[in-house]
Protein backbone atom coordinates (compact mmCIF):
# COMPACT_ATOMS: atom_id res chain seq x y z
CA UNK A 1 0.00 0.00 0.00
CA UNK A 2 3.01 2.57 1.14
CA UNK A 3 4.69 0.79 -1.51
CA UNK A 4 2.35 1.16 -4.57
CA UNK A 5 1.99 4.85 -3.44
CA UNK A 6 5.81 5.82 -3.35
CA UNK A 7 5.88 4.30 -7.12
CA UNK A 8 3.10 6.53 -8.19
CA UNK A 9 4.08 8.24 -11.28
CA UNK A 10 1.81 11.61 -9.88
CA UNK A 11 0.36 12.56 -6.47
CA UNK A 12 -2.40 14.81 -5.95
CA UNK A 13 -0.99 18.39 -6.20
CA UNK A 14 -2.84 19.05 -2.46
CA UNK A 15 -1.06 16.23 -0.98
CA UNK A 16 2.35 17.15 -2.86
CA UNK A 17 1.67 21.10 -1.47
CA UNK A 18 1.18 19.44 1.88
CA UNK A 19 4.42 17.60 2.22
CA UNK A 20 6.20 20.90 0.75
CA UNK A 21 4.57 22.88 3.42
CA UNK A 22 5.76 20.32 6.06
CA UNK A 23 9.43 20.75 5.11
CA UNK A 24 8.84 24.68 5.12
CA UNK A 25 8.18 24.24 8.61
CA UNK A 26 11.08 22.08 9.46
CA UNK A 27 13.06 24.72 8.07
CA UNK A 28 11.81 27.30 10.14
CA UNK A 29 12.15 24.66 13.66
CA UNK A 30 15.66 23.03 12.86
CA UNK A 31 17.49 25.28 10.59
CA UNK A 32 15.35 29.12 11.35
CA UNK A 33 15.17 29.85 7.81
CA UNK A 34 12.63 30.22 5.49
CA UNK A 35 12.85 27.01 2.92
CA UNK A 36 14.36 29.20 -0.19
CA UNK A 37 16.91 27.93 -3.18
CA UNK A 38 17.82 31.11 -4.81
CA UNK A 39 21.04 32.06 -2.49
CA UNK A 40 22.31 28.30 -3.13
CA UNK A 41 23.10 29.62 -6.61
CA UNK A 42 24.52 33.17 -5.63
CA UNK A 43 27.13 31.30 -3.17
CA UNK A 44 27.92 29.22 -6.28
CA UNK A 45 28.70 31.91 -8.07
CA UNK A 46 30.65 33.19 -5.31
CA UNK A 47 32.72 29.84 -4.89
CA UNK A 48 33.40 29.80 -8.76
CA UNK A 49 34.75 33.72 -8.59
CA UNK A 50 36.70 33.02 -5.27
CA UNK A 51 38.29 29.63 -6.99
CA UNK A 52 39.12 31.87 -10.03
CA UNK A 53 40.02 35.84 -8.73
CA UNK A 54 41.32 34.07 -5.01
CA UNK A 55 40.30 35.61 -1.36
CA UNK A 56 39.44 39.33 -2.29
CA UNK A 57 36.25 37.99 -3.82
CA UNK A 58 35.04 37.29 -0.11
CA UNK A 59 35.03 41.46 0.71
CA UNK A 60 32.66 42.16 -1.68
CA UNK A 61 29.71 43.79 -0.53
CA UNK A 62 27.31 41.22 -2.00
CA UNK A 63 29.44 37.83 -0.97
CA UNK A 64 29.75 39.49 2.77
CA UNK A 65 26.33 39.24 2.94
CA UNK A 66 25.81 35.85 1.30
CA UNK A 67 28.95 34.38 2.00
CA UNK A 68 30.20 32.02 -0.85
CA UNK A 69 30.52 28.93 1.08
CA UNK A 70 28.37 25.44 1.65
CA UNK A 71 26.25 25.41 3.90
CA UNK A 72 22.65 24.15 5.19
CA UNK A 73 20.97 26.25 2.57
CA UNK A 74 23.24 25.09 -0.51
CA UNK A 75 22.55 21.84 0.45
CA UNK A 76 19.03 22.04 0.10
CA UNK A 77 19.12 22.58 -3.22
CA UNK A 78 21.80 19.32 -3.80
CA UNK A 79 18.94 17.63 -1.72
CA UNK A 80 15.90 19.10 -4.19
CA UNK A 81 18.04 17.38 -7.06
CA UNK A 82 18.31 14.10 -4.70
CA UNK A 83 14.47 13.91 -4.03
CA UNK A 84 13.45 14.58 -7.62
CA UNK A 85 15.59 11.53 -8.90
CA UNK A 86 14.51 9.47 -5.89
CA UNK A 87 10.74 10.24 -6.49
CA UNK A 88 11.08 9.85 -10.60
CA UNK A 89 13.16 6.08 -10.25
CA UNK A 90 10.83 5.15 -7.68
CA UNK A 91 7.78 5.84 -10.40
CA UNK A 92 10.27 4.79 -12.86
CA UNK A 93 10.03 8.37 -14.93
CA UNK A 94 13.42 9.10 -14.94
CA UNK A 95 14.93 9.87 -18.72
CA UNK A 96 17.33 11.96 -19.68
CA UNK A 97 15.99 14.56 -22.55
CA UNK A 98 16.49 18.01 -23.85
CA UNK A 99 13.48 19.20 -25.18
CA UNK A 100 10.56 19.77 -23.35
CA UNK A 101 7.13 18.33 -25.33
CA UNK A 102 5.37 21.98 -25.15
CA UNK A 103 9.01 23.33 -26.49
CA UNK A 104 9.55 20.66 -28.99
CA UNK A 105 5.86 21.35 -30.83
CA UNK A 106 6.38 24.90 -31.26
CA UNK A 107 10.07 25.78 -31.56
CA UNK A 108 11.14 22.81 -32.77
CA UNK A 109 13.98 19.58 -30.90
CA UNK A 110 17.12 21.31 -31.51
CA UNK A 111 18.44 20.84 -28.27
CA UNK A 112 20.92 24.20 -29.01
CA UNK A 113 18.33 26.54 -29.50
CA UNK A 114 16.17 24.55 -26.21
CA UNK A 115 19.54 25.27 -24.07
CA UNK A 116 20.18 28.96 -25.51
CA UNK A 117 16.61 29.87 -24.56
CA UNK A 118 16.91 28.02 -20.94
CA UNK A 119 20.05 30.14 -20.46
CA UNK A 120 18.72 33.22 -20.98
CA UNK A 121 15.64 32.16 -19.13
CA UNK A 122 18.09 31.26 -16.08
CA UNK A 123 20.19 34.09 -16.53
CA UNK A 124 16.74 36.30 -15.57
CA UNK A 125 15.73 33.65 -12.87
CA UNK A 126 18.69 34.43 -10.79
CA UNK A 127 19.07 37.64 -11.76
CA UNK A 128 15.63 38.74 -10.76
CA UNK A 129 15.82 35.92 -7.73
CA UNK A 130 18.47 38.13 -6.21
CA UNK A 131 17.11 41.56 -7.06
CA UNK A 132 13.41 40.18 -5.53
CA UNK A 133 15.53 38.92 -2.35
CA UNK A 134 13.96 35.25 -2.82
CA UNK A 135 11.81 33.17 -5.31
CA UNK A 136 8.93 30.97 -6.00
CA UNK A 137 10.06 29.19 -2.45
CA UNK A 138 11.58 31.82 -0.64
CA UNK A 139 9.21 34.71 -0.99
CA UNK A 140 6.09 32.21 -2.57
CA UNK A 141 5.56 29.65 -0.30
CA UNK A 142 7.69 30.67 2.94
CA UNK A 143 7.37 34.47 3.09
CA UNK A 144 3.88 34.17 2.16
CA UNK A 145 2.69 31.76 5.11
CA UNK A 146 4.65 33.76 7.47
CA UNK A 147 1.97 36.78 6.02
CA UNK A 148 4.55 38.85 4.80
CA UNK A 149 3.32 41.60 3.08
CA UNK A 150 6.63 41.90 0.81
CA UNK A 151 6.53 38.25 -0.17
CA UNK A 152 3.45 38.07 -0.98
CA UNK A 153 3.50 41.50 -3.30
CA UNK A 154 6.49 39.68 -5.17
CA UNK A 155 4.78 36.38 -5.68
CA UNK A 156 1.95 38.00 -7.60
CA UNK A 157 4.95 40.42 -9.27
CA UNK A 158 6.47 36.55 -10.10
CA UNK A 159 3.33 35.59 -11.73
CA UNK A 160 2.42 38.85 -13.57
CA UNK A 161 5.81 39.14 -15.11
CA UNK A 162 5.38 34.93 -15.70
CA UNK A 163 2.20 35.16 -17.31
CA UNK A 164 2.61 38.15 -19.25
CA UNK A 165 5.85 36.48 -20.88
CA UNK A 166 4.25 33.15 -21.10
CA UNK A 167 1.56 34.70 -23.18
CA UNK A 168 3.96 36.57 -25.31
CA UNK A 169 6.17 33.63 -25.96
CA UNK A 170 3.12 30.99 -27.00
CA UNK A 171 0.22 33.24 -27.98
CA UNK A 172 -2.83 34.75 -25.66
CA UNK A 173 -5.71 31.99 -24.86
CA UNK A 174 -8.37 34.30 -24.99
CA UNK B 1 14.06 27.74 19.42
CA UNK B 2 16.51 25.34 19.30
CA UNK B 3 19.24 27.49 18.85
CA UNK B 4 22.16 24.68 19.57
CA UNK B 5 20.77 23.11 16.74
CA UNK B 6 20.92 26.30 14.65
CA UNK B 7 24.50 27.00 15.44
CA UNK B 8 25.42 23.58 14.77
CA UNK B 9 27.04 23.98 11.29
CA UNK B 10 27.71 20.10 10.65
CA UNK B 11 24.12 19.52 11.93
CA UNK B 12 22.71 21.76 9.79
CA UNK B 13 24.95 20.41 6.47
CA UNK B 14 22.49 17.17 6.72
CA UNK B 15 19.88 18.93 7.88
CA UNK B 16 19.14 20.89 4.70
CA UNK B 17 19.62 18.11 2.69
CA UNK B 18 17.19 16.30 4.27
CA UNK B 19 15.21 18.82 3.98
CA UNK B 20 15.97 19.78 0.54
CA UNK B 21 15.44 15.77 -0.39
CA UNK B 22 11.98 16.05 0.88
CA UNK B 23 11.10 18.88 -1.18
CA UNK B 24 12.39 17.79 -4.41
CA UNK B 25 10.30 14.40 -3.67
CA UNK B 26 6.90 16.15 -2.91
CA UNK B 27 7.71 18.41 -5.91
CA UNK B 28 8.67 15.75 -8.77
CA UNK B 29 5.41 14.04 -7.17
CA UNK B 30 3.19 17.12 -7.52
CA UNK B 31 4.20 16.79 -11.05
CA UNK B 32 5.90 20.37 -10.80
CA UNK B 33 9.43 19.41 -12.11
CA UNK B 34 8.49 19.87 -15.49
CA UNK B 35 9.00 22.68 -18.28
CA UNK B 36 5.04 21.92 -20.07
CA UNK B 37 3.16 21.86 -16.40
CA UNK B 38 4.55 25.07 -15.49
CA UNK B 39 4.37 26.50 -18.32
CA UNK B 40 0.88 25.55 -18.76
CA UNK B 41 0.12 27.50 -15.70
CA UNK B 42 1.13 30.44 -16.76
CA UNK B 43 -0.49 30.40 -19.71
CA UNK B 44 -3.75 29.91 -17.09
CA UNK B 45 -4.60 26.31 -18.87
CA UNK B 46 -3.11 23.67 -16.21
CA UNK B 47 -3.38 25.31 -12.29
CA UNK B 48 -1.12 22.07 -10.69
CA UNK B 49 1.65 24.78 -9.54
CA UNK B 50 -1.14 27.05 -8.10
CA UNK B 51 -2.58 24.11 -6.37
CA UNK B 52 0.48 22.73 -4.50
CA UNK B 53 1.86 26.03 -3.96
CA UNK B 54 -1.27 27.10 -2.18
CA UNK B 55 -1.91 24.08 -0.20
CA UNK B 56 1.81 24.07 0.95
CA UNK B 57 0.87 27.42 1.79
CA UNK B 58 -2.01 26.08 4.14
CA UNK B 59 0.14 23.53 5.71
CA UNK B 60 3.09 25.98 6.37
CA UNK B 61 0.96 28.54 7.92
CA UNK B 62 -0.51 26.61 10.20
CA UNK B 63 2.74 24.96 11.59
CA UNK B 64 4.79 27.63 11.41
CA UNK B 65 2.23 29.84 13.64
CA UNK B 66 1.95 27.02 16.07
CA UNK B 67 5.72 26.99 16.40
CA UNK B 68 5.93 30.64 16.89
CA UNK B 69 3.39 30.64 19.80
CA UNK B 70 5.76 27.53 21.09
CA UNK B 71 8.70 30.54 20.83
CA UNK B 72 10.04 27.31 18.73
CA UNK B 73 10.26 29.78 14.98
CA UNK B 74 10.30 33.35 14.45
CA UNK B 75 9.41 35.96 11.82
CA UNK B 76 11.68 36.23 8.94
CA UNK B 77 9.89 39.04 7.12
CA UNK B 78 11.93 42.49 5.38
CA UNK B 79 9.84 45.78 5.01
CA UNK B 80 7.83 45.98 1.81
CA UNK B 81 10.61 47.53 -0.72
CA UNK B 82 8.84 47.77 -4.54
CA UNK B 83 11.94 48.75 -6.20
CA UNK B 84 13.04 45.25 -4.69
CA UNK B 85 10.43 43.03 -5.43
CA UNK B 86 8.00 44.80 -7.91
CA UNK B 87 11.14 45.28 -10.57
CA UNK B 88 12.99 41.94 -9.33
CA UNK B 89 9.76 40.08 -9.21
CA UNK B 90 8.84 41.26 -13.06
CA UNK B 91 12.60 40.23 -13.92
CA UNK B 92 12.24 36.81 -12.06
CA UNK B 93 9.10 35.84 -13.71
CA UNK B 94 10.13 37.12 -17.48
CA UNK B 95 13.48 34.35 -16.32
CA UNK B 96 10.25 31.97 -15.08
CA UNK B 97 8.91 31.68 -18.42
CA UNK B 98 11.21 31.57 -20.55
CA UNK B 99 13.05 28.99 -18.72
CA UNK B 100 10.22 27.16 -17.78
CA UNK B 101 11.36 26.16 -13.86
CA UNK B 102 11.83 28.23 -11.17
CA UNK B 103 14.96 28.39 -8.79
CA UNK B 104 13.34 24.61 -6.88
CA UNK B 105 11.97 23.28 -9.29
CA UNK B 106 15.26 23.24 -12.23
CA UNK B 107 17.02 21.05 -9.60
CA UNK B 108 14.15 19.48 -9.42
CA UNK B 109 14.04 19.01 -12.97
CA UNK B 110 17.47 18.08 -13.21
CA UNK B 111 16.91 14.98 -10.68
CA UNK B 112 14.27 14.08 -12.96
CA UNK B 113 16.92 14.15 -16.16
CA UNK B 114 15.92 16.93 -17.45
CA UNK B 115 19.63 18.30 -19.70
CA UNK B 116 17.94 21.41 -20.26
CA UNK B 117 17.47 22.49 -17.11
CA UNK B 118 20.76 21.60 -16.03
CA UNK B 119 23.15 23.09 -18.98
CA UNK B 120 20.70 25.59 -19.25
CA UNK B 121 18.82 26.43 -16.42
CA UNK B 122 21.72 26.17 -13.65
CA UNK B 123 24.36 27.29 -15.61
CA UNK B 124 22.01 30.52 -16.89
CA UNK B 125 21.18 31.27 -13.02
CA UNK B 126 24.66 30.82 -11.71
CA UNK B 127 25.68 33.40 -14.24
CA UNK B 128 22.70 35.59 -13.47
CA UNK B 129 23.12 36.08 -9.78
CA UNK B 130 26.90 36.45 -10.71
CA UNK B 131 26.33 39.32 -12.24
CA UNK B 132 23.77 40.73 -10.03
CA UNK B 133 26.27 39.97 -7.00
CA UNK B 134 28.79 42.59 -9.16
CA UNK B 135 26.16 45.14 -9.72
CA UNK B 136 24.95 45.01 -5.92
CA UNK B 137 26.95 47.84 -4.61
CA UNK B 138 25.62 50.53 -7.52
CA UNK B 139 21.59 49.37 -6.72
CA UNK B 140 21.93 48.69 -3.27
CA UNK B 141 21.51 52.71 -2.31
CA UNK B 142 19.34 53.22 -5.20
CA UNK B 143 16.65 51.22 -6.73
CA UNK B 144 16.89 48.51 -4.16
CA UNK B 145 15.84 50.36 -1.30
CA UNK B 146 13.10 52.32 -3.19
CA UNK B 147 9.53 52.23 -2.45
CA UNK B 148 10.34 51.16 0.80
CA UNK B 149 7.19 51.02 3.83
CA UNK B 150 7.56 50.07 7.58
CA UNK B 151 5.26 47.26 6.74
CA UNK B 152 6.18 43.58 7.40
CA UNK B 153 3.07 41.25 8.33
CA UNK B 154 -0.63 41.08 7.53
CA UNK B 155 -1.65 40.70 11.23
CA UNK B 156 0.47 43.85 12.10
CA UNK B 157 -1.17 45.83 9.55
CA UNK B 158 -4.69 44.61 10.17
CA UNK B 159 -3.61 45.24 14.19
CA UNK B 160 -5.25 42.00 14.89
CA UNK B 161 -4.63 38.60 16.29
CA UNK B 162 -2.39 36.16 13.93
CA UNK B 163 -4.77 33.26 14.30
CA UNK B 164 -7.58 35.34 13.37
CA UNK B 165 -5.58 36.22 10.24
CA UNK B 166 -4.43 32.74 9.94
CA UNK B 167 -7.86 31.53 10.18
CA UNK B 168 -9.20 33.94 7.09
CA UNK B 169 -6.63 32.77 4.48
CA UNK B 170 -6.67 29.40 5.34
CA UNK B 171 -10.58 30.04 4.77
CA UNK B 172 -9.83 32.06 1.42
CA UNK B 173 -7.17 29.72 0.27
CA UNK B 174 -10.01 26.81 0.56
CA UNK B 175 -12.27 28.79 -1.19
CA UNK B 176 -10.46 29.54 -4.23
CA UNK B 177 -8.95 25.82 -4.53
CA UNK B 178 -12.89 24.52 -4.44
CA UNK B 179 -13.51 27.22 -7.05
CA UNK B 180 -10.75 25.73 -9.26
CA UNK B 181 -11.98 22.67 -8.83
CA UNK B 182 -15.63 23.49 -9.22
CA UNK B 183 -14.45 25.43 -13.10
CA UNK B 184 -12.71 22.27 -13.71
CA UNK B 185 -9.47 23.46 -13.61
Amino acid sequence: MVFTYLTAPLWSPYVAGAGVGVMAVLSFLLADRPLGCSTAFVKTSGMIERAVRGEKVMEHPYYRKYVPQIDGAWMVVVGIVVGAFLSAMLSGVFALAWVPPLWGETFGYDPAVRVLAALTGGFLLGFGARWAGGCTSGHGISGTLQLSVNSIIAAVFFFIGGIATAMAIYGFPF
Amino acid sequence: MLTALHKNARAQLLIGLLIGTGFGFFLQKGGVTTYDVIVGQLLLQDFTVVKLMLSAVVVGMVGFYLLKGRELAQVHCKNVTLGSVAIGGLIFGAGFAVLGYCPGTVAGAVGQGWLDALVGGVVGMVLGAGVFARLYPRLAGGVLSRGEYEVRTVPEVLGVNEWVVVGGVVVLILAVLYLLEVLGM
